[in-house]
């Protein structure tokens, strides 16, 4: 019995996965965002590891989702794109967060020791 | 890490393990990023000021004695505020500076700060005083090179800045060393300070 109920619980949090941050670079770029708050593109890159196509592509699904904002400007003439997390990106981040440790609960309970 | 590069379909669910692989990534993805920013700027700067006063007052001073006193008391200045804006800052990223990136500063930087501290002892017991500026410059460097190691490129650079003071110091007459002690601890603190502050948020 409490195995159904939690397996029909993990069904519903499994359908509220919100699937821009479900994905690993996505999901690096916003958690990275949100303890350094602003980071280059050079920053993130290094950050996690990811070629500079991989990056733009991913940084970019996540500025169009209104998650993170770009700022572009110039550094002695050189061109540097900076990233912030918006309060949108935020609570994305901390609602699949509480997510992913209802999902640990859940199947703590169903799984004996 | 289990977590795909692209979208991830609904079918491939967490389980346990993919959950707590998930929650690790981001915690790990945190912890890396507060490095980037765990170096305060605005007290960077802070201690740079004091440092040129304590170069000023230093260089008035008639006897050794007084001349080192003026430094300790501004070393005592810069680690009050270098731990209040650490913690304030680590606190703002929301990270503790017992454990992760803030700890690992802490720890690598610590030890060469003991050892600057107690050679200079040493030194003031033997009564040769003109080599404490020196070792001062280079064992700021090594620790600052070592403790920014995990932080962003600009915290090891200071250090290298540091460790060229030093050389420099080996090298010119005795009467440049407050000089040289406030161009590192005063200009490169200000300098440096400034831009970490601007570039990575205080």
């Amino acid at each position: 019995m409490e195995g159904s109920i939690s397996f029909g619980s993990m069904k519903v949090l499994r359908q509220n996965l919100d699937p821009l941050i479900h994905a690993r670079v996505r999901l690096g770029i916003v958690s990275a965002l949100a303890a350094g708050e602003t980071l280059s593109f050079r920053d993130l890159k290094t950050l996690l590891k990811t070629s500079d196509g991989n990056l733009s592509r991913h940084a970019r699904k996540l500025e169009k989702a209104g998650y993170v904002e770009c700022i572009k400007s110039f550094q002695n003439r050189i061109p540097l794109t900076e990233y912030r997390l918006t309060s949108k990106g935020g609570a994305a981040l901390s609602a699949y967060v509480e997510q992913m440790e209802r999902m640990l609960k859940m199947a703590r309970a169903v799984t004996p020791d | 890490m289990i977590i795909g590069n692209g979208p991830i379909s609904h079918r491939s669910t967490p389980s346990e393990e993919q959950a707590s692989e998930h929650l690790r990534f981001i915690r790990d993805v945190m912890e890396r990023s507060a490095s980037f920013t765990a170096v305060p700027g605005w007290g960077m700067f802070v201690v740079g000021i004091t440092s040129l006063l304590a170069a000023w007052i230093a260089a008035l001073q008639a006897s050794p004695e007084g001349w080192l006193t003026v430094w300790l008391i501004d070393a005592a200045i810069a680690v009050t505020v270098a731990i209040f804006t650490l913690r304030r800052k680590a606190r703002r990223c929301g990270v503790s500076l017992s454990s992760g990136p803030g700890r690992k500063y802490i720890l690598t930087l610590a030890p060469s700060m003991v050892a600057g501290l107690l050679l200079t002892v040493a030194l003031w017991r033997a009564g040769n005083l003109d080599v404490l500026p020196t070792m001062w410059l280079l064992l700021y460097g090594v620790g600052t090179i070592t403790g920014g190691a995990s932080s962003v490129r600009t915290i090891p650079f200071l250090g290298i800045c540091f460790m060229v003071l030093g050389v420099v110091s080996l090298f010119v007459p005795h009467v440049w060393m407050d000089v040289l002690l406030a161009l590192g601890f005063g200009g490169l603190h200000i300098g440096f300070g400034l831009y970490i502050a601007r570039r990575y948020g205080g």
